[in-house]
Parts: C-alpha cells; sequence; structure tokens
C-alpha cells in the first residue's frame, strides 16, 4: 500500500487513519476493490454452502412421500431462507463480487470511484445478511417465502417475517450505495480512449444490472416498508378489512422482482461473454448486438413484472398485455444466445473449465429460455404457475445460468485473483459432476410441475404418483453437493501450491490480463491507453492484408505481455518507491457505520432503543469517516 | 466418451417423455377432463412441440459447433476474426420474433375466451371458501354447505366464485362476498391468498382476501379429480386437498337430496357421543338437524366444516385422511400432532375427552351420512 | 448524511471520463433512485385514494391554507439555497453562512409545522392506524419529512465545515451537491402538496 497514516499528528488517534496491509485487521479497514471482491466472494460462497445446506434437507423430505424428517415450520424457514439466501447472499454478492475486482481493471482504472463506500456495501451487506440469519437463534427464520405475500407475512403471529422484512431493507441498502458507486465508476473511470463501445461486455452487462438496481430496489424498499409498518405498528396497507388489497405488495414486490431477476442472470451473461471469445480464439459475435440486447433487456425487464401474478385475477386485458411484454422480452435474450452460437462457428474451441461452464451455460439456459416462454402462454401458465414446471424453469435459469456462468468466471480468473491455476482436469470432472448433478436434479421438476405438484409443500402422499421424478430429484442434489465439494478442497488446496500463474494465461484479449496474476494493489503501473476494444488482443496480434491472423513479432510481444515476473518486480518496485501514485488509505469507519444497521434492526424487531444506538453508531461512524484526513 | 454422454442424455430425454406421459399422477394437468383444461391443454402441447423444435435446433448447432470447432492439436494458426454479421443478426432478431407473433395470437384469444363467463341455463354456481387449511363449498341455490369434496354435474359449467375466509388483522372476521353476514366471533385461521386448482378440471385461480375472484369449471365424466391449493397459505399449506366429485346427473340429483336432509337424533351408544359433540364441538361445528335433550335445536359455528354430512364424503381435513374409524378416531383424540398448525384442538390435551369419549364421538360421527 | 458522502467523496476524486465530477454523477444516480421510492410511495398512496372504509377522510382534516403556506416556507428555502450557492461561488463566505442557515431555518420551520400539523390531526382522532387514509398519508408525508430532516442535517454540517475552513470557492462542490439534494425534495413536496391537498376527494369512501 501506498498510503500510511500521517506521521507527526498525535493526539488525533480517532482521526488517523489505520496502517496496516497485511493481517486481519488489513481486511476489516481494507478499501482496495480487489479485496472488497475477494470479500464479497469469500462471503457469497460461505452462504452458497449454506443455502445449498437448506435445499439438501428440502430435498430429503421430499426424496420419498409422507415424510416428516423436518417438520412443516422448518420446511417453510428452510425453503424461504433458500430463496432469500440464494438471491440475496449468493448469486448479487457473487456477481458483486467480480463487479468489484474487474471493473477497475477492465476498464483501466486504479479503483472504484469511491473506494471507502465500496467498503461499506461490503460490511453493510455482510451484516444485513448475518441480522437475517440470526433469527435461526432468535425465535425463528422467516418463513413467509421469499417473495412474502402479504398478509399471510404481514398477520402471522412472531418475528419471522419481521427479520425478512427489516433484513432485506438493509441489504437493499448495500446494493443501492455499491450500484451508485459502481455505476459512477463505468461512467467515469475508463482509461484514455476507453470509449463506451470499446468497453468489454461485462462491464455493459455491469452497468445495465447498476441501474437496474439503483431503479428496482426502492421499490421493494418501498413495500418492505410497509410490511414492515403493516407488521409493526398496525398500519393497513395490505389489509383488506380497511379497504386495503393484498395484491398491492405483489405489484411493487414483482416491479422489483423481475428486474431481480436480471440482476442475477445479466453478470453471467456477461462473463460467458467475456470467456467464449477467448477460448474459441474469436472475437464476441456482434458485440453492439450483444449489448444492445443487454440494454433492451434491461428495459424491457420493468415492463413484464405481473407475468408472475397471472391467476391473481388482474382481468384479461392485463393478463394479456403482460404475456405479449414477455414473449417480447424473449427476443433481445434469444439474440444472446443467436450471438454466443456465431461466437463459437468456425472457433478453434479449447475445453478449458471455464470454456465448459460457459458451453453450459448456454446449453442449460436454452432450456430455461423456451421454458419461460411457456408461461408467457398465459393460459397455460394458469396450469405452470406455483407448480414445480416453474421452480424448474427458474432453476434452469438461476443454476444452470447464473451459477454455472458465475463458475466460469471463478475458473476463467481463479490465476488472476489468487495467481494460482486450478487443476485443468479436476475442473472438468467438477464441471461434468455439477452439469450431471444439476440435470438430474432440476430436469425431472418440469414433469412433476406439469404433473400437478404444486410448490412450498412439505410433503406430498403418495397416491399423487410423484414419488419416482421426486427421488430422481434428491440423488441429483446429492451430486451437486458433491461437486460443490469437490471445488471446495480444489480451491482450497491450489493455495498449497506455489503462484505460479503467468500474467494472461489464457492469450485473454482484455486489460486485466496485462497486469500481474494477481494485481498489484494499484493495478497498473502505467494507466493503459486503449485503441480498440479487446485492445490487449490486438497488442498481441495483427491481421495480414489476407486476413490471416499472426503473433506480433516476438520483442514486441514481450513487451505487451508483462509476465509475472515482470509484474511482480513492479509490484517490489511499488512497495519501496510509489512513484506518486496515491492511493486511499485504509478506513475503519465504513467497518464501524455499517455496525449501527444491524442494531438498528434487532430494534425494530424487538424495542426501539438499539435503534437509537446504531443510528447514533452510523451517523458517528460517518462523521468520522468525513473528518478522517485523506491519506497523502 | 461424448458420445456415450449423447446415448445418455438421449435416454433420460425418452425416459422424461415416457413419465410425462405415464398414468399413474393422479392430480396432472397432462390428463385434461374438462372443456377448460382441454383449451388448455391443446395450446400447450403445439406451443411445447415448438419449443422442442426450437431446443433441438439451438443445442443441435450448439453441440454441431463444439464438435467441429473443437481445438485440433496440430492446429496453430488463429481463426480469422469474424467481427459479426448484421444481416445475419436481424435475421436472428426477425425470428423469433415471428415465432413468438404466432404464439402470441392463439394466446391472446384463449386469454379472453378462458375469461369469458359461462351462459346457458344450467349454469351452476357455487361458492367455495378457501380456510387456513380446508376447502369449503357452499351451493346457494341448494342451500348445501359442505367440505373438502366438491361435488358437480358432468357436462354442466359450474360458475365458482372464490373467497377467502379467516380473520383479518386484529383477529377480526374479514369480509367476504362469499359469506354476506359473518355470524363469527373470533378464532378462525388467518384471511390469506389460496389458489384453487383442479389440474384435471382448471389451470389457477387465487382466493384473495377482499377479492372474489370467478372460475369455470365442467368435467365431460363422472370420477374423482384432485385438487389442491396452489398458492403457499401457512403451516399446513400441503394439507390443503380438495376433491371434485363429478356425477351423472340423476346421480347429482340424489346426492343433493341426501345432503338437502337434516341429521337424524342419535340413539344407542351414539347417543353419548352427540351429547359430548353438542357440549364441545360445536363451538366450531355444526350438524344440521342436532338438538338437545329437550329437542330444542343446537346451532352450531361455521368456523370449521359442516359435518352433517361427514360420512358421505370420502376424506376429511384438507383430504388429507381417508374418513373412517380409526383415522377419525386419530383425528378427534389430537388433530395439532396429524396436521401442524391445525385449529382444530387435541380431544384428549385441550378439550380433556377422555379416549372413551372420543370412541362415542366418533360412533356419533359415523351416523352422520 | 449526502453532505458527509459529498465530502467523503471529494478527496477521493480525479480527472474523470465525462468531465462530471464523480460526486455529482453519484448525486444525480442516487436522485434518480429515489424518485422510484416516492413513486411507489406516491403510486401506494394513488391507488388507495378513496378507498378507506372509515373517517377521518382528508376533507375532514386538511387545512389547506395552513399547509400552503409551509409549502411556500419550503419553496422559500430552494431560492435561499441557490443565494448559498452563488455566494460561496463568489468566494463570499459570510454570505454562504447567512443563506446556509436561512435554508437550514426554513427546512425546520417545514418541519415543525409538519409535527404541528400532524399533532393537531392526532387530536382530531386521525393517527397511523385508524384507516387506510391514515396509514398512506402519514407514511408518505412522513418519509418526505424525514428527506426534509436529513436535508436539514447536511445543510449544519456544511455550515460546520465551512468554520474549519473546509468549503472554498474552488471547492464549491460540496454546497452544490447539498443544493441538488434540497432542490429534489422540494420539488417532491410539490408533487405530493398537489397529488395529496389540492387534488380533491369526497367526503367518504368512493
Amino acid at each position: 500500500m501506498a498510503s500510511v497514516s500521517v506521521p507527526g499528528e498525535r493526539g488525533r488517534w480517532l482521526t488517523r487513519r489505520p496502517a496496516s496491509t497485511t493481517g486481519f485487521w488489513s481486511w476489516i479497514t481494507t478499501v482496495d476493490h480487489k479485496r472488497i471482491g475477494i470479500l464479497y466472494g469469500v462471503t457469497a460462497f460461505a452462504f452458497f454452502l449454506i443455502g445449498g445446506s437448506e435445499a439438501l434437507f428440502i430435498r430429503l423430505q421430499l426424496a420419498r412421500p409422507d415424510q416428516n424428517l423436518i417438520s412443516a415450520e422448518t420446511y417453510n424457514e428452510f425453503f424461504t431462507m433458500h430463496g432469500v439466501t440464494m438471491i440475496f447472499l449468493v448469486v448479487m454478492p457473487l456477481s458483486s463480487a467480480f463487479f468489484n475486482y474487474l471493473i477497475p481493471l477492465q476498464i483501466g482504472a486504479r479503483d472504484v470511484a469511491f473506494p471507502r463506500l465500496n467498503a461499506y456495501s461490503y460490511w453493510v451487506f455482510l451484516f444485513g445478511g448475518l441480522f437475517i440469519y440470526s433469527s435461526f437463534a432468535l425465535g425463528g427464520a422467516p418463513n413467509g417465502g421469499w417473495f412474502g405475500y402479504a398478509p399471510l407475512s404481514t398477520a402471522e403471529a412472531g418475528n419471522n417475517m419481521l427479520f425478512y422484512a427489516t433484513g432485506l431493507i438493509i441489504v437493499g441498502v448495500a446494493s443501492t450505495v455499491s450500484a451508485i458507486n459502481l455505476a459512477v465508476t463505468i461512467i467515469n473511470m475508463r482509461a484514455p480512449g476507453m470509449t463506451m463501445f470499446r468497453m468489454p461486455v461485462f462491464i455493459w452487462m455491469g452497468l445495465v444490472v447498476q441501474f437496474l438496481l439503483a431503479f428496482s430496489l426502492p421499490i421493494i424498499t418501498v413495500g418492505l416498508f410497509e410490511m414492515l409498518f403493516d407488521r409493526r405498528f398496525g398500519t393497513h396497507f395490505f389489509d383488506p378489512a380497511a379497504g386495503g388489497d393484498p395484491v398491492l405488495w405483489q405489484h411493487l414486490f414483482w416491479l422489483f422482482g423481475h428486474p431481480e431477476v436480471y440482476i442475477l442472470i445479466l453478470p453471467a451473461m456477461g462473463i460467458v461473454s467475456e470467456v467464449l471469445p477467448v477460448f474459441a480464439r474469436k472475437p464476441l459475435f456482434g458485440y453492439q448486438f450483444v449489448v444492445f440486447s443487454g440494454i433492451a433487456i434491461g428495459f424491457i425487464g420493468f415492463g413484464v413484472w405481473a407475468h408472475h401474478m397471472f391467476a391473481v385475477g388482474l382481468g384479461p386485458v392485463a393478463n394479456t398485455a403482460f404475456g405479449i411484454s414477455t414473449m417480447i422480452i424473449a427476443v433481445p435474450t434469444g439474440v444472446k444466445i443467436f450471438n454466443w452460437l456465431g461466437t463459437l462457428w468456425k472457433g478453434d474451441i479449447r475445453f478449458t473449465p471455464p470454456m465448459l461452464f460457459s458451453i453450459g451455460f448456454i446449453a442449460q439456459f436454452i432450456v430455461g429460455g423456451l421454458s419461460g416462454v411457456t408461461h408467457a402462454v398465459v393460459p397455460a401458465d394458469y396450469q405452470q404457475t406455483d407448480t414445480y414446471y416453474i421452480v424448474a424453469h427458474f432453476h434452469y435459469v438461476l443454476v444452470g445460468g447464473a451459477i454455472f456462468g458465475l463458475f466460469a468466471g471463478i475458473y476463467y480468473w481463479w490465476p488472476k485473483i489468487f495467481g494460482r491455476m486450478l487443476p485443468d482436469r479436476w475442473g472438468k470432472v467438477n464441471f461434468w459432476i455439477l452439469a450431471i448433478g444439476f440435470n438430474l436434479t432440476f430436469a425431472p421438476m418440469h414433469v412433476l410441475g406439469l404433473q400437478g405438484m404444486p410448490r412450498r409443500i412439505h410433503s406430498y402422499p403418495e397416491s399423487l404418483g410423484l414419488t419416482f421424478w421426486n427421488t430422481a430429484a434428491t440423488l441429483g442434489a446429492f451430486i451437486i453437493a458433491l461437486g460443490v465439494l469437490q471445488f471446495l478442497i480444489m480451491a482450497i488446496s491450489s493455495f498449497m501450491r506455489p503462484k505460479d500463474a503467468p500474467a494472461d494465461p489464457w492469450d485473454a484479449r482484455t486489460l486485466e490480463w496485462t497486469t500481474g496474476s494477481p494485481p498489484p494493489p494499484h493495478n497498473f503501473d502505467e494507466i493503459p491507453e486503449v485503441h480498440a476494444l479487446d485492445d490487449f488482443w490486438h497488442r498481441k496480434y495483427a491481421e495480414t492484408k489476407t486476413g490471416r491472423v499472426v503473433p506480433v513479432p516476438a520483442g514486441g510481444a514481450d513487451q505487451a505481455v508483462p509476465g509475472g515476473v515482470h509484474a511482480t518486480r513492479g509490484e517490489r518496485e511499488m512497495e519501496h518507491e510509489p512513484h506518486g501514485i496515491h492511493m486511499p488509505g485504509p478506513s475503519y469507519w465504513p467497518f464501524v457505520s455499517a455496525l449501527g444497521f444491524p442494531l438498528i434492526g434487532y430494534g425494530v424487531v424487538f424495542s426501539p432503543w438499539p435503534i437509537v444506538a446504531g443510528a447514533a453508531i452510523v451517523l458517528i461512524g460517518l462523521y468520522g469517516w468525513a473528518l478522517e484526513p485523506s491519506a497523502e | 466418451m461424448r458420445k456415450s454422454t449423447r446415448w445418455v442424455l438421449g435416454a433420460i430425454a425418452l425416459a422424461l417423455l415416457a413419465a410425462a406421459c405415464s398414468p399413474d399422477a393422479s392430480q396432472s394437468s397432462l390428463e385434461p377432463a374438462g372443456p377448460y383444461a382441454d383449451t388448455v391443454d391443446d395450446l400447450f402441447t403445439p406451443v411445447f412441440w415448438v419449443a422442442v423444435g426450437v431446443f433441438v435446433l439451438v443445442e443441435g448447432a450448439l453441440l454441431w459447433f463444439v464438435i467441429r470447432y473443437r481445438h485440433r492439436r496440430t492446429r496453430t494458426d488463429v481463426p480469422p476474426q469474424i467481427h459479426g454479421n448484421t444481416r445475419l443478426e436481424i435475421g436472428w432478431t426477425i425470428l423469433p420474433a415471428v415465432i413468438l407473433a404466432g404464439v402470441a395470437v392463439p394466446t391472446v384469444a384463449t386469454i379472453f375466451d378462458l375469461a369469458r363467463e359461462p351462459s346457458g341455463g344450467n349454469v351452476m354456481q357455487i361458492d367455495v371458501l378457501g380456510h387456513q387449511w380446508w376447502w369449503e363449498f357452499d351451493y346457494p341455490d341448494l342451500q348445501i354447505n359442505t367440505a373438502n369434496e366438491l361435488h358437480i354435474p358432468v357436462n354442466t359449467p359450474v360458475y365458482l366464485s372464490l373467497c377467502a375466509a379467516g380473520s383479518g388483522y386484529e383477529a377480526q372476521p374479514a369480509p367476504n362476498e362469499c359469506q354476506a353476514d359473518l355470524p363469527v366471533p373470533a378464532g378462525l385461521g388467518l384471511s390469506v391468498i389460496h389458489s384453487f386448482w383442479v389440474p384435471e378440471l382448471a389451470g389457477k385461480q387465487d382466493v384473495v382476501p377482499g377479492r372474489t375472484n370467478t372460475v369455470w369449471i365442467e368435467a365431460d365424466r363422472p370420477g374423482t379429480y384432485e385438487g389442491q391449493c396452489a398458492e403457499f397459505c401457512g403451516l399446513s399449506h400441503a394439507y390443503m386437498r380438495f376433491h371434485v366429485v363429478a356425477h351423472e346427473a340423476d346421480e347429482f340429483d340424489a346426492w343433493v337430496r341426501g345432503q338437502q336432509a337434516e341429521a337424524a337424533s342419535a340413539s344407542g351408544p351414539a347417543a353419548q357421543g352427540q351429547e359430548v359433540f353438542a357440549a364441545n364441538c360445536i363451538q366450531c361445528h355444526s350438524v344440521n338437524g342436532l338438538t338437545d335433550d329437550a329437542g330444542e335445536p343446537v346451532i352450531g359455528a361455521i368456523q370449521g366444516p359442516n359435518l352433517t354430512h361427514l360420512m358421505s364424503r370420502e376424506c376429511f381435513a384438507g383430504c388429507i385422511f381417508e374418513t373412517n374409524t380409526d383415522n377419525l378416531t386419530r383425528w378427534v383424540s389430537d388433530a395439532p400432532s396429524l396436521k401442524p398448525g391445525s385449529l382444530m384442538p387435541s380431544g384428549l390435551n385441550e378439550l380433556g375427552l377422555t379416549p372413551r369419549q372420543v370412541d362415542a364421538v366418533v360412533a356419533y360421527l359415523e351416523t352422520l351420512e | 448524511m449526502a453532505a458527509l458522502d459529498q465530502h467523503i467523496f471529494e478527496s477521493e476524486h480525479e480527472a474523470t471520463s465525462t468531465g462530471l465530477p464523480n460526486t455529482k454523477l453519484a448525486m444525480w444516480i442516487f436522485l434518480a433512485s429515489d424518485c422510484l421510492l416516492f413513486g411507489a410511495l406516491i403510486s401506494t398512496y394513488v391507488l388507495y385514494r378513496g378507498a378507506s372504509i372509515k373517517g377521518p377522510y382528508p376533507s375532514d382534516v386538511f387545512d389547506i391554507p395552513y399547509t400552503s403556506v409551509s409549502s411556500f416556507v419550503l419553496l422559500a428555502s430552494s431560492l435561499t439555497m441557490v443565494l448559498a450557492l452563488a455566494a460561496i461561488q463568489r468566494g463570499d463566505q459570510g454570505q454562504m453562512r447567512v443563506w446556509l442557515l436561512a435554508t437550514a431555518l426554513l427546512g425546520a420551520t417545514f418541519v415543525g409545522g409538519q409535527v404541528y400539523e400532524f399533532t393537531t390531526f392526532a387530536d382530531e382522532g386521525l393517527t397511523l392506524t385508524t384507516n387506510l387514509f391514515s396509514t398512506t398519508f402519514y407514511v408518505l408525508t412522513g418519509f418526505h419529512g424525514t428527506h426534509v430532516a436529513i436535508g436539514i442535517l447536511m445543510l449544519l454540517s456544511l455550515l460546520v465545515m465551512s468554520f474549519t475552513g473546509k468549503i472554498t470557492q474552488q471547492n464549491s462542490l460540496s454546497v452544490e451537491l447539498v443544493g441538488l439534494y434540497w432542490h429534489f425534495v422540494d420539488i417532491v413536496w410539490i408533487v405530493i402538496f398537489t397529488i395529496v391537498y389540492l387534488i380533491p376527494t369526497g367526503p367518504g369512501p368512493t
């Protein structure tokens, strides 16, 4: 780290900035986007294991008819927390991990626009997640479904859904802050020459996602506040006896909830759009089409929410309108798939683990997309909605799609982030275990749903004839668990080997591969100047007049591709002689201020006094932050 | 290995198809038995096959590219850097749009078709009330009130009004249009959202507090069709099942006459059970024609199912139990242990009945045919 | 909070791709996001307009002249905010402090007026939980009042910072940012005032 506390300011310990760049406290106080990205990733993966375990209990319970392995109450808590966890505490933060780590690197910046605010987002997110999970020890976890339909969520006794509403508001604050920060970073912090249409597709998808977050989260926040007020103070937002309408909650929830689906899937689409060109050794087919279809998805995504509500009784006109808008959004989605196929066409495809996960993503996402179109056929959806057919559909999108895409990202950027390669052979094995487990779990659910198995039932009678495919799905779920376990072992054991990854192990196309693996704290010794889309590729390869692609002559290439050794030397130089690069110093205050949020949360659930204390901590944290000397 | 994987996947796909058509699923949307479900199925089936076609083509292209353009060890050159092809891309934007437009037309027509209120002289009107966690069926024109089993005549459109029963905020009964005046004190389940679903007859329609939704069903042939609440409604959501029993016209008339009759006064061992019933069970249940020792009518409450013709129903307690002596005895003894969150109190633990009293009550219940 | 933020941001911003300062861009995105927050709250109010099944109804409690005056006070504070920014941009610290204080005081008058209005309504039997109208009314105007209160906190923070010499002519961005926030909150109030107070609803349920 280039910056340390300001010496000679005795007596101002309160406002002095922390100095450590290694060890436990350096992680608490870090404002380095790369470290925050890693924190997001590790936290999300921990929640992934927890949410996955809940899923295993669900699958065990449903493996056979009429089972009572876990009680109905526990089952309801588990399926609710499985959804809440996987959406808000796994896929969103895992995407955040990649955005945090890669946005500055891919646009050629030294950090995000507001590094301390970035740390703040992470800590608020972490404490929000822990707050929700503390409900298990404090009288019962949320049990009304991740969708929390009123009036079940507002009228039922117990604090379960109070934890849900409060916790999601806290996590929402974190996401909103982070969205603004990252959007500003992308718009404002690009390296010279990095015009909008030279940005990697991953960055484009990142930009769309940040705007989706910034514009959809306030809507659910209002809904959650209304739920909270109904539940805690006895207001009447969703109270039919007073003239209120429970369907209002559904509108507010899905107005957020559907853009949320694209918030979850677009990052994975971005990752796949990065991985495919590298391993097909061809540029992305129709870059502009992919970018514009992503933007189109972002816009149309706000106009399809009521397709979650076809059975509510909104009337044929509304159902028609939302059915058609849902079909329309399938078009830009289809465009992306064709463009990915176009990228593979005439390529030189290398089946590395990230490539396998990306191809798996496409193959499985097609299934999820097609079943999605059958939901847009409104009368068919009258049969399908709230059945396992829907469960199958969105798991094909969010596991077969988003999680596989994120795994592709993990394999692809692991060498960059940790300086170590993941073993190629075991990575491939990992892909096949996960793909087989995934398809065995979720393909049968299509059948189960059409055969009349509703969602969210903790038990089903043998007479319904649903046993066989339920057992198969449970078997598949444990194969997935095996795959995740294998990944975990592989990932941890990679740290037992020395750092061996070169700066550019995949012969890649984007800027993050021009710097060391892992990159130095300041990312780039020199801020790169960008001349083209896939700039790094053009530094390495040139096209002859006949269209043949040839490597740039050896000397030039060496210069353009700093190897690991080179970058490490650069890093060592930085330690001693910062070249005048001023990186923002670490800070306690984001952590301190974030600590106030769960306290406010407990106040909302139990008694008002902690709210005052929590708010005071938040404010003190923010003022300490403001008064902190800038690190120069 | 790749080839064998494909064979395995193919086999799985075939097995899936076979299973989808397997007849052992008794609540399947794939076996429509009435015009509503037929209409939906007639729409879904072609869309499904179009989707299968697209699936085969696109996955086929993916598989073909992956195999055809895989890296070969001998290859050293870099493939041509193709950045795109605008004409091609416009083409594959328009193509799915055209296919979807083709799907949209029958979809819209069917939406409006299904939303129409059935007309004609023989339409039957029934009110459906969703409770936590059982279904109440009220036939306003026939003066019949029953639970868990909806009886209808075949080939007759039945127009259902769907209401959520139970108490709203502050433990007050939540008003609904199916129960004009609610004479009910507190102590009901919560008034929450349910969804009425009999896959073989019709798609889902939500039951929303504060709204009165409608849906029509019709059965082509006599038989018992299974249904279930499809919107998460709390602890025993899984145990909120019901049957729709379709009868030929004359059979249905007989059923109506049977249901309209009042219960006879019990005699023998059941008479003691009737006393226990009148002392305890009428807090929530009613039996039409029940009288006390003086012959005065005993008016029961309506929080719980009307039990006048309990034994005529094949199932009880949200259709999770077959109606027989064993099950009734277990249920009256300790309902909450059998159905999580059940509002029916435990006979032994909460009402303080002795096992003998429970047997007597069950003996009485078995007279309610 | 935003006053703090802008200070936080400022020290960390460098030359940007768009030429727009990071903090300003962030504030614009935040305000756009906040629009959706108020959009959802106002939608709730509008959807439930006239849906209360028991009184008191809006026409029973509203005192339009009173609220018009307090709305005017809030609008006037936008003017003083503009004057504060103009003052610091020409380097006049003293004037800026005067106008900042005036803005904060006008804002406080508005919030005080709102508190008084709420207590009057409560005396007339309209509390948070009375009916659907009270529920939607208090939560919507309460959210807005909270925004104003946060704005006052930011204005006072600016005032304190100006005495430590942290606000200069060259470094007036922080005042501009608080101004953006303040004008936004004012505009939102015009919308709320129009929809809630000025567009009449019937005396009872419709």
